[in-house]
């Protein structure tokens, strides 16, 4: 899929002695088994991979590697002698090194004080120089004076993996790298590893991205609901059956059984055809050129926004985080105000001076991407949660006055329409899985008939059930004739559900193509801020 | 090994035995605070506790103390639950004393029904315009609200002295710093009679109320839970902050001016150079120690105003410095805050948990 | 004439040192990620517990030691509601602060009206004979020299040193430190000690160099125009000397106003450092992307080790 000049390992996976063994790890949470009696084996030389949904277990298994939880039963070997990992800097010691999927980095300090504290060394002129060589040696150039703040999310995850190559590991642990990255970033990163690999360094690789497990990976063990289920090879296995595996066979032949003959990796419920030509009607949602100064809220610059979303479709915007993703939603949803009131239209009105309540109350909904904190009050119960913004658009009070009963009576009927699992709607916000939050926050949205609604990251870090929950949803909320815009950073989820799909790179937004006509290279380029011809 | 493990829900126990345990470590370190003072014990805890309640004088003067606490402690209430940290309700006690005071100084020779109303709108509004300072600089300026009302805490105690010394001064009042006695049109009527109790108390126990519809029956008192919750999930849903920011510290103000009002309308009847033993810091414990909610805030409040009574009692009788009062009141925050801690978490020992699955 | 301008420039070194010390306390503290508001109360208990000590034992070297202890003590009660128990720092700071007031006033009930002698000068050799300037710049006590020798300290030990390196680490983002392995509750603690020692050093100062008394709340307010200080110094230890020395001034503008024959009543005069640290604030906080920049983003905010 990828050209590059490396092959694959040069050691021969399977033959090699196995470098580090876990047998029957179990970790129990109060209310969660996390992991089940779990093995694995990781070898020299081999990229292994480990499979698995979100809450499969993955993370708490390789934070028992890394020596950040102990397991409550089950053994460690390392080089065939058993031990006990009680710490990161044992694990380290060991030669262990993890590039975690959220970043340990200091914003306000530079990449050469953010790899001395990672190494726990001095920050001085002999550092320095080693992180020019180690990092362009393996294709991850970076400058060691500059501030972090500064940097792209790409380069942030450079200075972790170049932290850790500077300790020479025997085992690099990756969690999810790749969900940070455009395409083209990927490709990088995975010539990075197969050259690691090919030194001898063995490479655990945690993902539920199928497809680039297929390409990268010669081995793989799959976990699903805390236990471990299989090992594969994945070249040799056909995406279905990786699916099947991970997702438990009826669920996972129910989401493949929409899917066309093309193998998208993960689960998706196919492309529609466009139907009439959606341009005919008047757009539900439009943006005029808008643009926005980078400010105290606002880190990215918006340039020139332009952007029509018409009833009865679903518009998808693709990008890597930081991009200007935050800022456009603030824009829209009425956060920020903009002084020209025509820059954002509802069915036709300006409304880009009117704050968000306003906006809300002509038909508005907004799913942001942030559950606690931004889309819920982390403390406040699913009631109140229902409240906060439900009060718009349903008769939950009057004069000022908020009335109890049909609050509660509203989020009852969103947890029951939207099969949200908690301990009714007294319940915390907090106290809810991402997944069933997220169900709840979009529910929340959608049980207000929305004319017009935009979501973020509708489906991250949400488990499979509840994404095709949500994502059924969505379409069925287009189909009775709302305007949908979604933004995310999971292309496959995007190819599968929007009809229209464009790019925003560096507060620029792309040309939007009916999804039918692009394939993911082609919105690789766009995120990446290149234009497809015409 | 002892260890804190955080809970899954928050207790609703601990939220309201806290300040019970609090209260019941507060008075075991008075007990060994007096005694460490080489004073006997259980005279100073009757002296601190049993006598201040044992008349009906007494009882009145609770009443009287209690009064602006449980005013200003709701407001603060209100104020903190949506983040906005109003500390300086002190100074604006004293520029609502100032500008009232003035009303009723500048009427002295009016006998008529409307001075009071006038004096208490004059409080109120003093009291705002103080608070003015602080919302004006946070909104537009981003200025810690917490330094800026502090700091005007210290320059209203400094008018106050100035105006009592000069402007304001009783001309028949052999150069004494204070201002002419107020005449009776401007003096709150007593509603207990043989005491100072005044009608500020009545009002002080509607404004709980109100204060507690507004919190929990108003649109306004959610969009303030919700900013000091979490302020960009109100922003998404079009609860304005600056405003919310305004509203919190004109209530604060207001009210604190009141009560200001109040006391020099009051049981004092004129204008001091000291007119509040601290009634605007005392506040802020209350809030704390109420829970943040205004019914709390009223009991708070009786127990506060009985550990002023108590610390004067205490020096009558026993010789013992005023100061333990603010001993007592530190020690008492401390002692909740520390108690707190419960209400998210469980105290383990070993793996062993000190509390039933 | 220069022989006033002398004095009112001694005056105005003396009142800015209880200042230096309290704010370069503080923004050590502050750069660890966290909000001690509690600087007032520990100043006073560091007055009246140099003051106690002073008098009691005839030594101005204990005093000035049970001064830093007692501020360092606030400072673990501090320490140990907000980082151990995880209460917050705001009501916790404040808690500190009226405390310290009532605390102060008890302990220092039989001292009030007690004269102490004076902190001895100890002029620089050779220095101190330079005309006008040697009498300005080398000729005061031992803890006016020590306030800027600590500056200096400060500045170095967080620019240059790893343990500096790792308190900044701190303060931008305790998570990461923690992910990191390092002890982010242990750094926070000694940080916190160190302000509280700071604190009340600065306390000590006031009651046993500038006016050597002890008088129920004495600090008048040092203790939060400190706090500000950190925030005009934008968390820079060069830059909060000069804020100090122009607060000392300020300060003593009042006292010196009345001298040079100004009409002004002394309670207006009084006001004016506070009104300046309002302005000042002001003028600060309005620059927001500064704020942003420089303040150590985890300020105020609980640390929760998650694991």
């Amino acid at each position: 899929m990828v050209a590059d000049e490396l092959t694959k390992n040069d050691v021969a996976p399977g033959t090699a002695a196995p470098l580090v063994e876990l047998r029957g790890i179990t970790k129990a949470y109060p209310g969660v088994l996390a992991n089940d009696a779990v093995d694995l084996t990781v070898r020299s030389g081999s990229v292994h991979a480990l499979l698995g949904e979100n809450g499969a277990g993955k993370s708490t298994l390789v934070k028992v590697l890394f020596g950040l939880l102990q397991p409550d039963a089950g053994t460690i070997s390392w080089q065939g002698r058993e031990t006990r990992i009680v710490s990161p800097a044992e694990a380290r010691r060991l030669g262990i090194g993890m590039v975690f999927q959220h970043f340990s980095l200091f914003e306000s300090l530079t990449v050469l004080e953010n790899i001395a504290l990672g190494m726990a060394v001095d920050a001085d002129a002999a550092l320095a120089s080693r992180i020019v060589e180690v990092s362009t040696r393996y294709g991850l150039p970076l400058d060691p004076d500059s501030a972090v703040h500064t940097l792209s999310v790409g380069i942030r995850q450079r200075i972790e993996i170049c932290r850790c190559l500077l300790q020479e590991p025997a085992l690099l642990i990756m969690d999810e790298p790749t969900s940070v990255l455009t395409p083209q970033e990927v490709g990088e990163l995975f010539g990075t590893l197969r050259r690691l690999a090919s030194e001898g360094t063995a490479i655990l690789y945690i993902s539920h991205k199928l497809d680039e497990i297929r390409d990268l990976c010669d081995e793989a063990t799959i976990l699903r609901g805390g236990k471990r289920v299989a090992s594969a090879d994945p070249g040799k296995q056909s995406a279905n059956h990786l699916a099947a595996l991970m997702m438990g066979d009826t669920l996972a032949s129910d989401a493949l059984a929409s899917e066309p003959a093309a193998t998208r990796g993960d689960i998706s419920l196919g492309r529609r055809e466009p139907e009439g030509r959606p341009e005919e009607t008047t757009a539900r949602l439009r943006l005029e050129a808008v643009s926005l100064a980078a400010g105290a809220s606002q880190a990215i610059a918006l340039h020139d926004v332009s952007l029509d979303v018409h009833g009865g479709e679903i518009v998808g915007i693709a990008g890597v985080a930081g991009n200007g993703q935050d800022e456009l939603m603030r824009v829209i949803a009425g956060e920020v105000c903009l002084p020209r009131a025509e820059a954002v239209q509802l069915d036709g009105r300006g409304v880009a001076h009117r704050h968000a309540g306003l906006r809300r109350r002509l038909g508005l909904g907004v799913v942001p991407e942030e559950r606690l904190g931004h889309a819920a009050v982390p403390s406040m119960t699913l009631t109140e949660n229902g409240y906060l913004t439900g009060h718009h658009r349903r008769a939950l009070g009057r004069g000022g006055f908020l009335f109890r009963g049909a609050s509660r009576r509203f989020a009852t009927e969103v947890i029951e329409r939207f099969d949200v699992r908690c301990n009714g709607a007294e319940s915390l916000a907090a106290s809810l899985s991402g997944g069933n939050l997220q169900k709840f926050v979009v529910g929340r949205e959608i049980l207000q008939a929305p004319t017009v609604l935009v979501v973020a990251q509708p489906t991250w870090g949400v488990d499979v059930g509840a994404a095709v929950v949500i994502h059924k949803a969505l379409r069925e909320l287009a189909d009775s004739g709302a305007a949908v815009l979604v933004i995310s950073q999971d292309l496959d989820e995007l190819m599968g559900l929007s009809d229209r799909i464009g790019a925003i790179c560096a507060g620029r937004l792309s040309a939007l193509h009916a999804t039918a006509s692009v394939g993911v290279r082609e919105v690789g380029l766009l995120m990446g801020g290149g234009a497809l011809a015409a | 090994m002892i260890r804190l493990e955080r809970r899954a829900a928050p207790s609703r126990i601990m939220g309201w035995m806290a300040p019970l345990l609090a209260l019941l470590a507060t008075l075991i370190a008075g007990v060994l605070m007096f005694a460490l003072l080489g004073v006997p014990v259980l005279e100073a805890l009757q002296a601190f506790f049993i006598d201040p309640l044992s008349s009906h004088y007494g009882l009145a003067e609770l009443g009287v103390k209690a009064a602006p606490l449980i005013m200003i402690g709701v407001a603060l209430s209100i104020g903190f639950r949506a983040q906005v940290w109003n500390i300086g309700a002190e100074g604006q006690l004293i520029v609502g004393a100032i500008a009232g005071g003035s009303v009723a100084l500048l009427f002295h020779e009016v006998d008529a029904w409307f001075v009071l109303p006038l004096m208490a709108l004059g409080g109120i509004l003093g009291g705002m315009a103080w608070a003015a300072v602080p919302a004006l600089l946070r909104t537009r300026f981003n200025a810690n609200e917490i330094l800026t009302s502090l700091m005007l805490t210290y320059v209203a105690a400094l008018l106050l002295s100035y105006l009592v010394s000069g402007p304001l001064r009783d001309p028949d009042g052999f150069n004494f710093p204070e201002s002419r006695l107020f005449h009776d049109a401007a003096l709150l009527p007593r509603w207990l009679s043989g005491t100072r109790l005044h009608v500020g108390f009545l009002i002080a126990l509607a404004i709980a109320v109100a204060g507690w519809v507004l919190l929990t029956r108003t649109l306004l008192g959610f969009a303030l839970q919700v900013n000091g919750a979490a302020p960009r999930a109100g922003a998404q849903t079009g609860f304005n902050q600056h405003r919310l920011i305004w509203f919190a510290l004109m209530l604060g103000g207001g009210v604190a001016g009141l009560a200001g009002l109040f006391e020099v309308a009051g049981p004092i009847g004129q204008l001091l150079p000291s007119i509040s033993p601290g009634y605007g810091f005392t506040a802020i414990i209350v809030a704390f120690l109420g829970r943040l909610h205004p019914i709390g805030v009223v009991f708070a409040a009786l127990i506060m105003a009985l550990s002023y009574l108590g610390g004067e009692s205490a020096q009558i009788s026993l010789n013992l410095p005023l100061a333990v009062t603010g001993v007592f009141q530190g020690l008492l925050l401390f002692f909740l805050l520390a108690a707190d801690v419960l209400i998210g978490f469980r105290v383990v020992i070993g793996r062993t948990s000190l509390e039933p699955q | 004439m220069s022989d006033t301008v002398l004095l009112t420039l001694l005056t105005v070194i003396t009142a800015a040192t209880p200042l230096v010390y309290a704010a370069i306390g503080e923004l050590v503290v502050e750069r660890s990620g966290v909000l001690n508001l509690g600087v007032e109360g520990m100043m006073l208990v560091g007055a009246v517990s140099g003051f106690a000590t002073s008098y009691g034992t005839g030594s101005v070297a204990l005093g000035i030691i049970a001064g830093c202890l007692a501020g360092a003590a606030m400072a673990l009660i501090f320490a140990f509601l907000t980082l151990t128990l995880q209460s917050s720092q705001v009501a916790t700071g404040l808690a500190l602060t009226i405390f310290g007031i009532g605390m102060s006033a008890l302990a220092g009930q039989s001292l009030v009206g007690v004269a102490l002698g004076a902190l001895p000068k100890l002029p620089i050799p050779y220095l101190s004979d330079i005309p006008f300037l040697g009498r300005l710049l080398f000729t005061h006590d031992a803890l006016v020299y020590g306030s800027i020798g600590l500056v200096a300290i400060v500045s170095w030990f967080l620019a240059r040193t790893r343990g500096g390196l790792l308190l900044r680490a701190v303060g931008d983002s305790p998570d990461a430190a923690h992910a990191l392995g390092y002890p982010v509750v242990l750094v926070r603690y000694v940080a916190t000690l160190f302000g509280g020692g700071c604190a009340g050093l600065a306390g000590a100062y006031l009651s046993m160099a500038y006016t050597p008394m002890w008088v129920e709340n004495m600090s008048a307010g040092r203790g939060w125009i400190a706090l500000a200080l950190v925030v005009f110094a934008v968390w820079q230890p060069g830059r909060l000397l000069l804020g100090a020395y122009l607060f000392g001034a300020i300060s003593i503008l009042q006292l010196h106003g009345q001298a040079l024959g100004l009409a002004v009543p002394s309670q207006l005069m009084s006001m004016l450092p506070y009104l300046v640290t309002i302005f000042v604030l002001v003028l600060i906080s309005r620059d927001t992307g500064r704020i942003r920049r420089n303040a150590p983003a985890s300020i105020g905010k609980p640390f929760h080790p998650t694991t």
